[in-house]
């Protein structure tokens, strides 16, 4: 008699609820998440400090478009102030730890913290107004934490700048690209694994349902001023921490960094990804800092030294952002999760896609 | 249906928009356990009626007492601690989420776990929380037969079926009064039966007093203990299915002034009654 282990499997198949309730949906899906973590963590012995320097800049941004997409994607709310949060983000790390002299280890989840408190405050407005008008209130709070920067010298070093002391633990000094890279790392994977659990979990569940049907979400016992609030509030968190990031990576924040063009990339990133997809923000990420890249290398591939063509580069750059954030907008307006999940379907079904 | 003190009490129900006065001194009282049903043409103010109670409208005039308590002017969240829980006459799920999240978002008020120990899920004790209500979300759709879509995303199924996860959903709430809004609006025959069989086990074996609106007046009669018939936002007869039935004004109601007096209507009556 063949013993159960003898059989082939022909499909996925879980015998508990908890089985059921997993992060990734298949032990394939699981291994090659970790899988990949651990190929990054040994990118700084073999990329240079350019492909480092992407791969960190993607993490930053990556975590706050994951706060950007609780907001925007999950909740149905529109932000036009993300950037404002990230800046904030930046300064009050900085701020924390010039200051008080907390280690940056603590200062970045501190920051996280008080830009959360920042951003319940700006979120105020959501839980009355919805849709164009909410656009608005949060573009005023955009330009109002602009203003603050550059004129609350105490905080941000006013148009001066502040400086952001390198990321330090245990006396060992996280100033290398090689070595920052880790720390971001850290942070990415801690804040999208909380983000995807957050997801799956009570509050997460309102988020969604307060977005697909406030009415029945409100008989449902959901509270809707405290999750529209709320959810401004945990985007905000995200954003600070992100921007945090930034901050101790640069050494030096400035005030004229976090504009509404920042904000709008930030949108692109949770368009292009997948709106409600918490590894959609990531790859939304990933295609908008790697566009111009590519951008950039394509116009060296062509002509190096038609000078009309790299004059125009910077152009181009802009161009394409947007270029690619209508096209998405028309032919895949749910993103690449969404795209990624259709292939993942077409291979599971392969060769009987019926 | 033998304690006599009401789980809902409704007085003197005055609701008004603009100049419509969609409903006009409705009174009426809820008996635990029973299965209450509110009939009447279309604009009566049934729906207005249910919305007053789950908190969707708030009166111009009048009180509601759930339990005893006093609930005009709690919002409709507090209304569902307490212990009501409702369904819509036009569909309202979360049409992004699977059929399975839709339910646990039932459990919402049941549950603890939040923004700060959610992320946590592994160390907070969220994931024994999720998984404890998870059985009992299972319970509910193994009793409403609907296990083979759990992991269907809610907008893509068919019109019955959303009707039934709508039903899976407010049970899922475990209310103590549960209001449902045209149940079997657009069902066939067998769906019909099937949600009759339903919400008679959730009244009988759940224990559940339900308020329900239909236009089936032979469901409706079939299955309730008591019926209510509003008309222009007034009501005008209240009582067992069949004293409902016999009643003169509610004839009228039915098929229009004047015409009562004739034989004829009787046998049309009774053919879109019975």
């Amino acid at each position: 008699m063949a013993s159960a282990h003898s059989r082939m499997r022909c499909g996925e198949f879980r015998t508990t609820y908890q089985a059921d309730m997993t992060i990734f949906p298949t032990p394939l899906a699981r291994r090659t998440a970790v899988g990949s973590v651990l190929l990054l963590l040994a990118a700084p012995a073999v990329l240079d400090s350019y492909l480092l320097n992407l791969l960190i800049q993607i993490g930053y941004y990556g975590i706050a478009a994951l706060g950007l997409n609780i907001v925007v994607g999950f909740t149905g709310q529109i932000s036009l102030g993300h950037a404002a949060f990230f800046g904030f983000g930046a300064f009050a790390s900085a701020w924390l730890n010039g200051t008080t002299g907390i280690p940056v280890f603590f200062t970045i989840p501190l920051a996280g913290a008080m830009t959360m408190a920042v951003g319940l405050i700006v979120g105020i407005p959501a839980g009355r107004i919805k849709g164009l008008y909410l656009a608005i209130a949060t573009l005023a709070s955009q330009y109002i934490l602009e203003d603050f920067f550059a004129r609350a010298e105490w905080f941000t070093g006013g148009s001066a700048g502040a400086m952001a002391n390198p990321f330090t633990l245990f006396g060992y000094e996280f100033f290398t690209d090689q070595t920052y890279f880790y720390v971001v790392l850290f942070y990415v994977v801690v804040m999208y694994l909380g983000g995807a659990n957050l997801m799956r979990t009570r509050d997460g569940r309102a988020f969604v349902a307060v977005r697909d049907h406030y009415l029945s979400a409100e008989i449902m016992g959901i509270n809707l001023t405290k999750y529209r609030i709320l959810s401004f509030g945990i985007s905000s968190f995200y954003a600070g921490v992100g921007g945090a990031l930034f901050g101790h990576y640069l050494g030096f924040v400035s005030a004229e960094g976090f504009t509404l063009l920042l904000s709008i990339q930030f949108i692109g990133m949770v368009i292009i990804g997948g709106l409600g997809s918490v590894m959609g923000a990531m790859m939304g990420t990933v295609f908008m800092v790697l566009l111009p890249e590519v951008m950039e290398f394509g116009v060296h591939l062509v002509g190096s030294n038609n000078t009309a063509l790299t004059q125009a580069l910077a152009y181009i750059k802009e161009m394409a952002i947007g270029l690619a954030i209508i096209l998405f907008l028309i032919f895949e307006p749910d993103g690449l999760a969404h795209r990624w999940r259709m292939i993942k379907n077409y291979w599971k079904l392969y060769p009987f896609s019926y | 249906m033998t304690d006599q003190t009401p789980i809902l009490q409704v007085e003197d129900i005055f609701l008004s928009f603009g100049g419509v006065h969609a409903l006009r001194e409705v009174s009426f009282a809820v008996r635990p356990g029973e299965l209450f049903s509110i009939i009447g043409p279309n604009g009566a103010g049934k729906t207005s009626m249910l919305n007053c109670i789950s908190g969707r409208y708030q009166p111009n005039k009048g009180s509601i007492a759930f339990k005893g308590q006093k609930i005009i002017g709690m919002k409709p969240n507090a209304r569902c601690n307490l212990g009501i829980g409702r369904t819509f006459q036009n569909l309202a799920l979360f049409n992004h989420m699977t059929v399975l999240d839709n339910i646990m978002v039932g459990r919402h008020h049941l549950m603890k776990n939040n923004f700060l120990t959610g992320p946590f899920y592994w160390f907070s004790g969220a994931r024994k929380e999720e998984l404890r209500h998870r059985r009992e979300v299972e319970d509910i759709i193994d009793f409403l037969e609907i296990s083979h879509i759990r992991k269907e995303v809610a907008g893509t199924l068919s019109y019955g079926l959303r009707k039934r996860v709508e039903l899976a959903r407010a049970v899922a709430l475990r209310p103590d009064l549960i209001l449902l809004d045209e149940p079997m609006a657009g069902m066939n025959l067998e769906e019909k039966e099937d949600m009759a069989r339903y919400i008679i086990d959730l009244n009988e074996e759940w224990g559940m007093t339900v308020i329900m609106i239909e236009h089936d007046m032979g469901v409706v009669m079939d299955i309730s203990h008591r019926v209510m018939v509003l008309d222009f936002g007034r009501k005008i007869a209240e009582g067992l299915p069949e004293d409902v039935m016999a009643n003169e004004q509610v004839k009228t109601a039915y098929l229009g002034v004047g015409i009562d007096n004739d034989d004829e209507p009787e046998t049309e009556l009774s053919a879109e009654v019975g």
